[in-house]
């Protein structure tokens, strides 16, 4: 049969791609039966505990110990001089990032302090409560320095220099210069512009950070059980810091209690668990608590952006220029750099439009807080925002509806493959499509129509859109390139078992977003098992095909790909056995619900577990020249584009009480495009989960530092999250634009909710607003800053 | 500081009898004896995963301490799976995804079976309100609500 004319794999009668199946892993999640790292209890495990810095900078004079160590129940008590033998330090960088630059960084506090929160010293103990009371008894003298805390003059001649070795408070600066932008605005008929602020916060997984390392002297090896997203990078990182032979260096990664970027960095008080295990030569576990957390997890945004765009009389978008500043802390983090964020930042602002002139300014500082880098969204939250705000205000400026100016800017249909003016190459994005449908199913029209009667009776309601695209199923050019050890490929390898029955052990992780639900739906109809015949594993270095885990919204995309073709490889090996003991011809059989069956009349003509049987335990019976290969592994790796772009149109329809300025979220809805859809509602739960995530920032989280770089509000009372009362339900529908760059089509979702929310919160709020002639672009939007922007605080 | 004191908490229906020291929270002491489905996110009172029951009163683990349980009933996670009292909302959390990490959930199914118990046909609204104690990161609380909503209509229809 010609290739072409096979019917898809996918489309197969009894294909499990596209629909809705629950989750195989979620009935032990509900019964309280998970693995979680603290769940973990090893023979002569020791617990640590940290002394931290109290202040952002500081020179450290002396650390006392010896009441430390005198604590009954105390194991040990380390500080960097204890450790330095067997640890080396790391430097956030990579090469593809030009000019990148930060300071070596160290496990434990190596002369000075740079942020509070800093790990300073350790203390092993037999139990967290004696650990941490330990810690208590850990003297350290200090010499403060002058904190650098403002990141917009942290580039001043007088701001001092954090670390002097590196001659400024730089860590990178990237420009864009595309097309001709003093032409385009001197043209235009419209241009607007603002400064937006976009506030400091960070991941909050409900399980914080936890790792227990387990070094037996005997094999030279390490064990690590980790709370993480990529298991394999871990891995190389840790046998490289501790001079370890990499191949003795396991990562063990059961259930992960959420992460969203937060866990996938290298941090130093998990660094100094690994070195004290190396020590010690037992099991050392550390799980943050909330409070550290909240100054050591990675933080995210902090960025000032000044921009402005011009537009023709016909409401089409010409041009965008911006500078944005960012700080990130004193170090850029290792190893994906914090960089990142701006890179994503000026390359993906205006995204979706057709504009020809692009200039961008961006530079990263540093500064004594703690370290921020890649969270969920990555740059794309303040992309969008500021995107879509000009966007809104060319919109209000020409006196066009928001709806029509983003239509009349969207990149035309026909001009895909596009290039665009900051260098960035779209397969194929369905904005038009997906805002028509979008402007349906809010009825758009509608509730104009209801705003328009509200305001007469004081009641202001806002209409907020935003377009977006999403970078995913990145390929090496995203790390790889620049020098880190981080596959972009992904591997899985499945097995026929005796019983019938398929295992895929695959390289992406799984958080709770439903990695290996999706998996075993690919697996399942490439082979053609029934799925309650397919069990997936992963997050084990020891196990699993060597692969980068999941983030950048790769699991599904780059993961799914690698379990389909290497479905479709053992479905190969399977029919050529089973041609081999019915006699008769490959092409003449299928596999289909866990038998064998004649490819036209689909009559069963032999179950898998009797091939399973024959195969593994009755070799004897079968022709002499035949060796069944039951296993088939495959490996993915996306490098026909640096990305492959997901896209979406988001809305959020909100009330503003001007009396007390709180916003109240009414409705929200969202038309994605991740290309083929796997699983519909475990698609729309990332959706609505990143929304929120996004939803979150905009109007509540933000961690607040003095002037002296102390975090105010560093706890969960004092750090606002979203909370179920507040939020509101979220409406979300699909267009489907397969990727052509693998067969299964898949793109990433898991952070295109997070990307537009934001946005669509912000406009709303200025829409409803607008009455007022009020705009506002500083996050989060408390009720308090909006009735300061109302003139009534 | 005052030494272990000498406790009986009977845990799931099985007392258990242990010398604890006065500051260790029920929480810790949960998961010390095995129930590790009592999570600790926050250790301050506010995240809500540490939920489970003290005398069939829903009770933050971590801001109780275990010596104020001597003599008391406490139910985890695992005790409510076993007698069964959380089974539909179990089958309900799976089947609308009412959870990814998982971390918040064996918290939130107390929590929201308390509700349940209180207001047998709660709105939307009211499930929200009562949810707010339990933070979730993952879900953004849509399908959690959707699947509270779900077991409220399907016990009515059984009484
Ligand atoms: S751990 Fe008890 S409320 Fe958060
Ligand atoms: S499912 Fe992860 S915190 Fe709720």
């Amino acid at each position: 049969m010609n290739e072409h004319l096979k019917p898809s794999v996918l489309d197969r009668p009894n294909s499990y791609v596209g629909k809705t199946v629950p989750r195989p892993n979620a009935r032990r999640l509900v019964q309280g039966c998970g693995t979680y790292v603290d769940d973990i209890c090893l023979p002569r495990m020791v617990h640590l505990a940290f002394h931290r810095s109290a202040f952002a900078h500081a020179k450290v004079v002396s650390i006392d110990t010896d009441e430390a160590r005198a604590v009954p129940g105390v194991v040990g008590v380390f500080t960097m001089n204890d450790i330095r033998d067997v640890i080396t330090p790391w430097t956030g960088v990579l090469d593809h990032l030009k000019g990148i630059k930060s300071a070596e960084q160290w496990p434990l506090a190596n002369g000075k302090v740079f942020w509070q929160g800093e790990p300073v010293a350790a203390v092993a103990a037999v139990s967290r409560a004696v650990a941490e009371d330990a810690a208590e008894q850990i003297f350290v003298e200090y010499e403060e320095l002058t904190p650098v805390t403002d990141m917009e003059t942290a580039l001043a001649p007088d701001t001092p220099v954090i670390h002097p070795e590196l001659g400024d408070n730089l860590c990178f600066h990237r420009v864009i210069d595309s097309g001709d932008v003093d032409a385009a605005f001197a043209d235009a008929a419209a241009v607007v512009e603002d400064t937006f602020h976009f506030n400091r916060h960070t991941g909050v997984p409900m399980e914080p950070r936890s790792i227990i390392c387990d070094y037996s002297r005997a094999e030279g090896e390490l064990t690590l059980y980790m709370s993480v997203q990529c298991p394999h990078m871990s891995k190389n990182l840790f046998a490289k810091h501790l001079g370890l032979d990499e191949n003795k260096v396991r990562v063990i990664c059961r259930d992960v209690g959420g992460s969203f970027g937060i866990k996938i960095h290298t941090y130093s008080d998990e660094m100094a668990a690994g070195a004290i295990a190396v020590i010690l030569g037992r099991p050392v576990k550390f799980i943050a608590d909330r409070l550290e957390s909240f100054v050591t997890d990675v933080h995210a945004r902090d960025h000032v952006v000044k921009a402005r765009a011009a537009f023709n009389s016909g409401g089409e978008l010409l041009a965008i220029d911006m500078d944005d500043v960012t700080g990130i802390g004193p170090y850029s983090v290792y190893p994906r750099t914090s960089g990142i964020e701006l890179n994503q930042v000026v390359n993906l602002t205006g995204g979706p439009y057709k504009h020809a002139s692009y200039r961008a300014d961006g530079k990263v500082v540093f500064q004594n807080k703690n370290v921020m880098c890649q969270y969920r969204g990555v740059g794309h939250p303040i992309a969008v925002a500021v995107g879509e705000h000009l966007m809104d205000l060319g919109a209000r400026k020409l006196g066009l509806d928001p709806v029509d100016v983003r239509h009349n800017s969207f990149i035309p249909d026909d001009a895909y493959p596009y290039t665009s003016p900051s260098g960035a190459i779209y397969e194929r994005q369905s904005h038009r499509q997906c805002l028509d449908k979008l402007v349906g199913i809010m009825d758009y029209a509608g509730l104009r129509d209801a705003q328009a009667q509200m305001r007469d009776r004081n009641i202001y309601r806002g209409i907020g859109f935003a377009s977006l695209i999403e970078v995913t199923n990145p390929s090496p050019a995203f790390y790889g390139v620049g020098g880190a050890r981080i596959a972009s490929q992904d591997g899985c390898t499945i097995r026929l078992d005796p019983t019938g029955g398929i295992t895929a052990t695959t390289g992406v992780t799984e958080q709770g977003q439903g990695t290996e639900t999706i998996i075993a739906q690919i697996a399942a109809t490439a082979v053609g098992v029934p799925l309650d015949q397919v069990r997936v594993l992963t997050g084990d270095t020891e196990i699993v095909p060597y692969g980068g885990g999941t983030w950048a919204s790769r699991g599904a995309g780059i993961g799914g790909e690698a379990a389909l073709q290497a479905g479709k490889a053992l479905k190969e090996n399977i029919i050529a056995l089973a041609a081999a003991i019915l006699q008769a011809k490959p092409d003449r059989l299928d596999v289909r619900d866990g038998s064998i069956v004649d490819i036209a009349t689909g009559q069963e003509r032999m179950p898998l577990s009797e091939l399973g049987g024959i195969a593994y335990f009755r070799g004897d019976t079968l022709p002499k020249d035949v060796q069944p290969e039951l296993v088939a592994t495959r490996h993915y790796t996306q490098r026909q584009f640096p990305f492959v772009f997901t896209n979406a149109a988001h809305a959020c329809h909100v009330e503003v009480d001007v009396e007390t300025g709180i916003v109240n979220l009414l409705n929200y809805w969202v038309v994605e495009d991740c290309g083929r859809v796997i699983n519909p509602k475990l698609v729309a739960e990332q959706t609505r989960g990143g929304v929120v995530q996004g939803l979150g920032p905009a109007l509540y989280e933000e961690c607040l530092y003095s002037s002296e770089g102390q975090l105010l509000n560093g706890s969960l009372a004092d750090y606002l999250v979203p909370m179920a009362a507040e939020m509101p339900d979220i409406v979300v529908d699909h267009i489907e634009t397969p990727t052509g760059t693998s067969e299964l089509g898949a793109k990433g979702v898991g952070e295109a909710g997070t990307a537009g929310a934001p946005a669509a919160v912000m406009n709303a709020i200025n829409d409803a607003l607008d009455p007022f002639g009020v705009t506002l672009t500083h996050m989060p939007f408390t009720p308090d800053k909006i009735l300061k922007g109302l003139g009534r605080a | 500081m005052t030494g272990p004191l000498a406790i009986t908490i009977t845990i799931n229906g099985e007392p258990a009898t242990r010398a604890v020291e006065p500051r260790l929270s029920l929480a810790d002491f949960l998961r010390a004896e095995g129930f590790t489905g009592t999570h600790v996110g926050c250790e301050h009172g506010v995240c809500g995963a540490c939920t489970i029951r003290v005398d069939g009163r829903t009770a933050r683990g971590c801001l109780t301490l275990a010596v104020q349980c001597d003599g008391l009933e406490v139910e985890t996670i695992e005790g409510a799976t076993g007698n069964g009292c959380v089974a539909d909302l179990q089958d309900a959390f799976i089947e609308n995804n009412a959870l990814q990490c998982g971390f918040c959930t064996p918290g939130m199914l107390l929590t929201a079976d308390e509700l349940l118990q209180e207001n047998v046909s709660p709105t939307r609204t009211e499930i929200r309100e009562h949810l707010s104690g339990n933070y979730c990161r993952c879900t953004g609380y849509q399908a959690i609500v959707d699947a509270v909503e779900q077991v409220a209509r399907q016990r009515a229809e059984r009484t």
